[in-house]
Order: C-alpha cells, then structure tokens, then sequence
C-alpha cells in the first residue's frame, strides 16, 4: 500500500456547467480516510451536480477528479468498488418487499451480502414490522430507510457519498443514521454528504465546504 | 459475471411477475393485430397464407416497438439506473440481462403463440414451424436493437416516436429475411440461407448492442 499517505478523493480545479450555467469553477477538494465534509450552499450551487461528478455519474467541464492519488479514470473500478453513492432517489423498487429491494440493489452493485446482516440492518433502521409489505404502501420516510438500510449492511465501501440522506427520515432515523455514519467515520471511513437539517455527527476530522464561495 | 447475468434476469422476471399486466401488453397488441387482419382482408384461405408471415412479422415488430420505450424507464425514474451505473460490474452485463428477461415477457410469448395464429391464416404444419422459427430467432434481435433505441431516447419527450425512427431502419432487415423465409420455403429454396442471415444479424447485434446500450445509458444520465 505505498498510497496509503495519498488523501482518499482528491478534485482539482474542478468546473460545472449545467446547460449553459456555469455552476462552480476552480473547486479543490480534499478527503482524506475518516474525515467527514459537510457540502453546504444555497439551492442550485451544484451541490449534487459536485456529488454526482465526485461519483462519476458526471463528468466535469473541466479539471480531474483523482481517488487514492491517482485519476480517477485510470483506476475505474477501484474508485467504484470503493464508494457508495446515494442520490436524490432511492433505488426502490414499488413491488419489492424491503429485503428483496436490498437483494436486487447489493447484487446490481456485486456484493454479496448475507441475509442475516440485511435483516439486521432492516430491524436497525426501524422497519422490523414491515418486512412483508411492498415498498408502494411504505411511506416516503420508508422508503428512505429502505435505501438507506444498505449504509448499514455496507462493509466494503471506503466513500459514503450521500444526497440529502436525511429527507424525509423521523428524529429516530436519523439518529440511527447519525451513528451508523460515526461507526463509518471511525472504522477510516470518509464521508461526503449535503443536507440543510443541522444534524450532529460525531467526527474526529470533518470540513465544511461551502459551494457558495465558488459560484460564478 | 454469470451470477449478476441471472440476478438481474431474475429480478426483472419477478419484477414483470408484479405487474402482470404491464407484460401482457405486447403480446396482447400482438394477437390483436393478427386476428384482426383475416377479418379484414376476408376469408379466402390462399390469400391469407399468402400474406400470414408478412403480417405476423410486422405485427411482432411493432409489439416490439411499443414495449421496448419502457425497457430501462422504471429504473430511470426510481434511481436504480444510477446504481447500475456506480457498479463495479459491467454494465453491458446488466443490459443483456434486461434484455434477456424483456425478450422472455415479450419475444418469447410471441413465438409460442404463433402457431395459434397460423391457424387463423389457413397456414400447414411445415409452414408454421418456419414462421416460428424464424420469430425465435429474429425476435431476440428486435430486443437488442430496441434496447439500444430505449437508452438513446432514455428521459426524452416524445421518446417514442423518436425510437420508432432510430429503430427501424434496423428493423427492416430482420423483418426482410423473417418474413421472406417463407415465401422463399414455397419456391423451394429452402430457408437456410434466411435462417443463417438471422442468425448472423442476431449475433452481431449480441456483440454490440449492450455495448451501444451501455454508452448510451451513460451518456443519458451526465
């Protein structure tokens, strides 16, 4: 591992533009092993523009994004193996039961994750008494907890990039979720997130980025 | 990769089990059009069997058509695409198992229902295995090409029109050697020559559809 010094994500220069908007420029960022960042700004800064090119579902108008000191690029599918990204949707599929949505989601992203572990992470996150419902009669908040249960049976994933993962959540998820991002953070785990909730959780190294300070 | 082939399969497969009547469209569009052509054109049993394939052919293409725009837009509107896209598998994979479980609700069906249809067209026993033959073949193709019509026009109004344009061009050369089999079969030809184009259409579209599927999948959600 001689890139063990090297920061987990790193962007450099970084451009966006969403049509003909020029979101944000010359965007450095750095995340290293345990460390949580804390994306801030206004409506339509490029929040989830950045988060989704940090993941590479985007490619930026311009500059590089590297992971473990290398371009991104070059080490594809370290850099996806290594992270796990949860957007704006859930992912959640209306006529799966929550276990078999967390079925269909680990294999389409090839892990293989044990029964037991995802029934763990269903009861923790608070849908023990809904295991037999289709995902179409569970609530917003729910289903949420429905996409959000795969933090919790998540071992392999280095990088949590994660949208807004507290919309729609009650105070007792997103408690639950607090901790579950602190037992990531202190396992070496990094973690990028956005939201506009002010929600505590408990980290040895976080920065807060404020996109706004790079808008153009 | 193999695993990930049939998880998906699978999960499509239980995902169309759901919502049964989704799937029936096609097949029902399909059974619709061709019951409705003898009633149309009249009863004159030569006649009929003289246009059967030609019309079983273009009835299964627009089958087809009409389903395949809703191939990946489920998993477009709910978020699962993006997490195909994240995933250290390969796409191309995910894509042929969708197409895989699409062409099993809708190619398939179509096949196995044929020779009912060939009834109706007055068609004989030989004739009708080659129509089925030849849509066992040919359909698979129709999936694949349709596929890479879906991802082109993923997130697009008026997607479907667009799709039939982008589509049929492809189209036309499997429905060509399809439809032609049969004609060539009653001039004693014999349909191996139709039978091996198929199939070589058929092979080349395995080898780069999920690959242009895949691209375009990506291209669509930058």
């Amino acid at each position: 591992m001689s890139e063990s010094s090297a920061p987990l994500l790193e962007t450099r220069a970084l451009t966006c533009m969403r049509g003909r908007a020029r979101l944000f420029a010359g965007l450095d960022l750095t995340v290293g092993e345990g460390e949580l960042v804390h994306v801030a700004g206004a409506n339509g800064s490029g929040k989830t523009s950045l988060l989704r090119i940090l993941c590479g579902l985007s490619e930026p108008e311009s500059g590089e994004v590297r992971w473990r000191g290398q371009p991104a690029r070059s080490v594809r599918d370290d850099w996806r193996g290594g992270m796990l990204y949860l957007g704006h949707r859930n992912g959640v599929k209306d006529d799966f039961t929550p276990l078999e949505n967390l079925h269909a989601s680990a294999a389409i992203a090839g892990e293989r994750i044990a029964d037991t572990v995802l029934l763990e992470a269903l009861a923790d996150i608070g849908l023990a008494a809904r295991l037999d419902v289709p995902a179409r009669s569970l609530s917003q908040g729910q289903r949420r907890r429905v996409a959000l249960a795969r933090l919790l049976a998540d071992t392999r994933s280095a990088l949590w990039i994660l949208d807004e993962p507290f919309t729609a959540l009650d105070v007792r998820a997103v408690a639950v979720l607090a901790a579950a991002m602190a037992a990531h953070l202190r396992r070496g785990g990094a973690l990028i997130y956005t939201t506009h909730q002010p929600v505590d959780i408990d980290a040895e190294r976080r920065q807060t980025f404020n996109l706004d300070e790079y808008a153009c | 990769m193999l695993s990930l082939f049939v998880s998906v399969v699978r999960r499509d497969l239980l995902l169309a089990w759901r919502r049964r009547s989704d799937v029936l469209t096609a097949l029902g569009f399909f059974l619709l059009v061709t019951s409705l052509f003898p009633l149309g054109v009249g009863p004159e049993p030569e006649q009929l069997s003289h246009i059967a394939a030609g019309v079983m052919w273009v009835a299964a293409l627009l089958a087809t058509l009409l389903s395949v725009s809703r191939l990946f837009e489920s998993d477009e509107a709910d978020g699962t695409l993006e997490q195909m896209l994240l995933s250290v598998e390969p796409l191309p994979v995910i894509v042929l198992g969708k197409v895989c479980a699409y062409w099993l609700l809708t190619g398939l069906p179509l096949v196995v229902i044929a020779p009912l249809i060939g009834l109706q067209f007055n068609l004989s026993a030989d004739e009708t295995l080659i129509v089925c033959a030849t849509l066992l073949v040919g359909t698979p193709s129709l999936s694949l090409l349709g596929a890479v019509g879906a991802s082109l026009t993923l997130g697009l109004r008026g997607g479907g029109a667009l799709i039939a344009l982008l589509v049929l061009p492809l189209y036309v050369p499997v429905l060509i050697f399809g439809a032609g089999a049969l004609d060539a079969w009653r001039a004693g030809l014999g349909i191996q020559s139709h039978l091996a184009l198929l199939s070589a259409v058929l092979l080349v579209a395995l080898a780069v559809c999920p690959l242009a599927s895949a691209t375009a999948l990506r291209i669509a959600q930058d």
